[in-house]
Parts: structure tokens; C-alpha cells; sequence
């Protein structure tokens, strides 16, 4: 028999939500299509006392449910549900506060939708909508997401790799880095256009990666969570996900890539070099300046009381898989 | 402004009223969520938040009473200074038990080590041991006992809301201007009051 020491930060069996429901009720999403995936999203939100203050109820964003390749890795941790990895987000570009991107959200436009791959390339190219979901099959993988605000989450993501999209455009011998940039447009997201939604940063909001990096397996573009395309708040139609990075890193709603010879800019670096640098690889010897990052609180199911501070790991517990990639570096010097 | 038949008496007890309600209610209403799961994904975060930023609203309660007492000639609003004050006091050690119980879950030596580390930590619990030390001396027979030393001791009120305000605005990632526009209201009362600092 198996018994199983239960760590402080998993949850009690009937907290979670069983994973053959959740399986099942895909599949009755994915039957019923997207008139009913979406009328099931819009009726789940919270009716609350606050409601009476509040305007007038804008209807919630249609996910669209996908194909792909089950994540059957061997993953012991309880996943985030997705009630959470929906409604707390930054996403400064609708808002600094973690409750507002699904408030301010929800009307953005996916489609059409454009995202060129172009700078030190053969074959540069622009996806459309409907090309960045068939371009590559789908694959769900199964990431921790750790913020650099020391909380962290479970998330199954669907997506393919970076390596096949980067492969396509075929890179020249000059591509050493590449640049990231969200979408730019300021009617559509509200802190873009207002200096206090938007938290005083400059958009559009740039991203950089080295291409080995980029080209890890690890290194995934997602267009989905939990079975289905990912909602704005979660920065649809595409996004990046590095898991063994701060959050901050996994730029959002992505237009451009563009490989390219030197360092690109990132958004947080250049707010505060002192605080974000351009690698953000997730260290829990190197402090942010003003908190700790040595451990981290886990966001699951469960109000208050859930004990869910858990140690920080190197790497965000992907080491094997990247720490090679920066063997010869000062980890604390270049953070 | 006059009421002529009410007596201050009634007065305060009314306002009092409000104020004990004001400040009870979004605390029960705030724990119940809370413990239940119901105040979105990251309700540590948000309980920490919203006590803080209650204790800072009831501190500058507190400093706005005396001029507005002043201008409008209603001498027993005095009288509500105490209570708005021990409420401040209350939220801010909600705030920091909060931090302590629900974020570090109770880490001590990582507590000792943020109060070193880290500059805006200091400044807050540099604050809340004054207010303490105000809360504890707001009984009468203390108060009697101390003299002119207790004018002195409360007088820290206005440092404690500088030290309050610096923390607020040390505290956040970029979002700078909420922490600004409460710097700026903190000074505009203690401007109010410059004739009490003597150089």
C-alpha cells in the first residue's frame, strides 16, 4: 500500500476538485461547443452585496474549447483551480489591481488577431487567428507559475513550443536574443491609455529572452489553460510561459517576435534595474530588494487558513532541464 | 450648524454609533469572505490590503477631526478622537497580525529578518509600536497620571502618519500614485495644524 506523506501546502482530498470531473465536464464542453462553454463561464461569476455599486454586467469572454495532447507527466502537485488562475492576474494593461484584468477584460478582441516572427530571419512570417491554434498540434503542460511577488500557482497550459515556431522563420547565425511585444493599442486596454490603471510603466510592453533559452523545450507559447483557449485576463490569443522564471517573463498577448542581435529592453528592467533584471530566473538565494524570495505562498483552493507557504526552489524546481544553460554565469550578479 | 434641543452628550453618542458601526462592520464582513474562500483568488493579499489601508484612512479620521472641529465650532467632535484612534490602532494590528498568521504563517525568523531587511517593513513596525504606545496611554487615568508628558507622547501621531504614508508608498511596485495622493493629504493636515510645531 502507498501512504502518502501529505506536504503543509497540498490540499485535503475533498478540497479539490476531482480530476475526472474536471476531465468530465471538458468533454461535455467540448460537446456542447462554444455557445455552451461560454454561457457556462458567464453565469459562474459571483453574485456579491458589491454588485448593487457596481455598472452594469458586461458579458464574460467565450473560451472556445481545444484538442491536444494530454500532459500524462507524473505531477504530484494540486493544480490551481481555475476559478483563480482567472481572476487573479497582473495584467497591468487592464488594471494593477490582481481583480481587474477579468473586470476590464472581457470585451478585448482576439480575432482578427496578428503575430509576426521577423528580425534576423530566413523566413519571416505573421500568423492569423485560426493559424495560431493549427499552426502546431497542442500539447498540455503542466507548469508551476511563480510571481515575482512570492506567490505561485499550478497551471495546465495547452501550447507548443517556441523551438517550432522560432525553427519555422529559420534564425540566421546573428540571432542571439529574442524580443517580445504585447499588443499596443490603448481603446481596447484601459491601462494603456490611463497612467493609474496602467501603473506608470511604458507600453508597449517588451520582453526579452537569449535564444538558447528560447529555444529550451521548456520554453512554451500558450494559447490556452485548462482545456480551453486562454480568456484576456490570461493575455489571449498567445502568450509566453517560461516556468523556470518570474512571472514578468511570460509576456501576454504577444504581436511581435522579432530575433535579434543584442539584448532587447525589457519592460521591468527598464522600470527598475535594480529590482528586475533581464534573466528574473527564479532564485531563492537573491532577494528581491524590498522581500525575500526564498519561499513562497502556493494559491490553491481554500480561504484563509490554508497553509500554503512553501520553500522557493532554484529554478522554480526546473534545474535539470535549464540550469546548464547558465553554467558559466554569477547567478547573483546577473539575476 | 445647531442643534438645539439634542445636547452634545446625544451628539457624540451618535457619531460614535456610526463610527463603531463604520469600522465593526467591513471586518466582520471581511473575515467571513475570507475564511470562506469568497474574496478572490489570493485572500491573504487581500485581507493585508484592506486593513491597511482602513488603519491609514482612520488615521487621517482622527487628524481631520480637530480642524474641522475647529472651523465649524463643534467643540465635542473632540470627543471622537479617542475612539477613531483606537480603531486605527485595531486595524493596524490586524494589519501586521495578518502579515504575520496568514502571509509568513508564523516563519519568526523570517519576520525578524523582512523587519531588518527590508526598509519599509522597519518604518511600519517602527509605527505601530507608537501607536501602541498611544493606545495603551488613551485610558483617563493614565492620561491624568502622565501630565504634560502625554500631550508630548501623542503628539508622535504626527510622525507615526509621515512614517505610515512613507511605507505605504515603499510598499508598491510601481503603482505610485494611491500612496501619493494619501502623502499628500497626511501633510495637508499636518499643514492645518503648523502653528502647533514650533522651530
Amino acid at each position: 500500500m502507498l501512504i502518502k506523506a501529505p506536504k503543509t501546502y497540498e490540499l485535503k482530498e475533498n478540497a479539490v476538485t476531482d480530476e475526472k470531473i474536471y476531465r468530465d465536464r471538458r468533454s461535455l464542453l467540448k460537446t456542447m461547443g462554444y455557445l455552451g462553454a461560454g454561457s457556462l463561464l458567464s453565469t459562474s461569476t459571483q453574485a456579491n452585496v458589491f454588485d448593487l455599486f457596481s455598472k452594469e454586467k458586461t458579458e464574460m469572454f467565450k473560451s472556445k474549447p481545444l484538442n491536444y495532447l494530454k500532459d500524462n507527466s507524473e505531477f504530484e502537485q494540486i493544480l490551481t483551480p481555475e476559478s483563480k488562475v482567472i481572476s487573479h492576474n497582473n495584467f497591468y494593461e487592464f488594471g494593477t489591481k490582481k481583480n481587474q484584468p477579468i473586470e476590464l477584460s472581457q470585451e478585448f478582441k482576439v480575432d482578427p488577431w496578428q503575430l509576426t516572427i521577423s528580425g534576423e530571419v530566413d523566413k519571416p512570417f505573421t500568423l492569423s487567428y485560426d493559424d495560431l491554434f493549427k499552426q502546431f498540434p497542442l500539447e498540455e503542460r503542466i507548469y508551476r507559475l511563480r510571481c515575482v511577488e512570492a506567490w505561485s500557482m499550478v497551471i495546465p497550459w495547452l501550447g507548443f513550443s517556441l523551438a517550432k515556431l522560432l525553427k519555422k522563420a529559420q534564425p540566421n547565425s546573428r540571432a542571439k536574443y529574442v524580443a517580445f511585444e504585447t499588443l499596443y493599442d490603448p481603446k481596447q486596454m484601459p491601462g494603456q491609455k490611463n497612467r493609474r490603471l496602467g501603473g506608470g510603466i511604458k507600453y508597449p510592453y517588451v520582453e526579452g529572452l537569449r535564444i538558447d533559452e528560447a529555444m529550451n523545450p521548456l520554453t512554451l507559447m500558450s494559447v490556452g489553460l485548462y482545456g480551453k483557449t486562454l480568456p484576456p485576463q490570461n493575455g489571449a490569443p498567445i502568450r509566453l510561459v517560461v516556468p523556470w522564471k518570474y512571472g514578468f517573463k511570460s509576456i501576454k498577448s504577444i504581436v511581435g517576435i522579432k530575433l535579434v542581435e543584442r539584448m532587447p529592453a525589457t519592460t521591468w528592467n527598464i522600470l527598475a534595474p535594480k529590482e528586475y533584471g533581464f534573466y528574473a530566473n527564479v532564485n531563492p538565494k537573491v532577494d528581491h530588494p524590498r522581500w525575500s524570495q526564498a519561499s513562497e505562498r502556493r494559491i490553491t483552493a481554500g480561504g484563509l487558513f490554508s497553509r500554503n507557504r512553501i520553500e522557493t526552489l532554484p529554478f522554480n524546481g526546473y534545474g535539470e532541464e535549464v540550469s546548464d544553460l547558465y553554467k558559466n554565469m554569477n547567478l547573483m550578479e546577473d539575476f | 450648524m445647531t442643534w438645539p434641543l439634542v445636547s452634545n452628550k446625544t451628539k457624540v453618542n451618535f457619531f460614535k454609533s456610526i463610527i463603531h458601526f463604520a469600522s465593526l462592520l467591513p471586518i466582520i464582513s471581511l473575515y467571513f469572505s475570507a475564511f470562506n474562500d469568497e474574496l478572490g483568488a489570493d485572500p491573504v493579499e487581500t485581507v493585508i490590503h484592506f486593513t491597511g489601508i482602513g488603519a491609514f484612512n482612520l488615521l487621517l479620521l482622527t487628524l481631520l477631526v480637530t480642524p474641522i472641529a475647529k472651523k465649524f465650532k463643534q467643540g465635542y467632535l473632540m470627543n471622537l478622537r479617542r475612539l477613531l484612534g483606537l480603531y486605527a490602532f485595531a486595524y493596524a494590528l490586524l494589519h501586521i497580525l495578518n502579515f504575520i498568521a496568514f502571509d509568513l504563517q508564523f516563519n519568526m525568523n523570517l519576520l525578524l529578518a523582512e523587519i531588518v531587511k527590508r526598509p519599509y517593513i522597519t518604518i511600519g513596525m517602527v509605527a505601530i509600536l507608537l501607536l501602541t504606545s498611544l493606545a495603551v496611554t488613551s485610558i483617563n487615568r493614565l492620561k491624568r497620571k502622565m501630565g504634560k508628558s502625554w500631550q508630548k507622547l501623542h503628539n508622535t501621531i504626527y510622525i507615526i502618519i509621515l512614517l505610515v504614508g512613507v511605507h505605504f508608498y515603499w510598499s508598491v511596485k510601481s503603482e505610485v500614485i494611491e500612496p501619493t495622493i494619501y502623502i499628500i493629504i497626511s501633510i495637508v493636515l499636518l499643514f492645518l495644524r503648523r502653528r502647533k510645531f514650533k522651530f
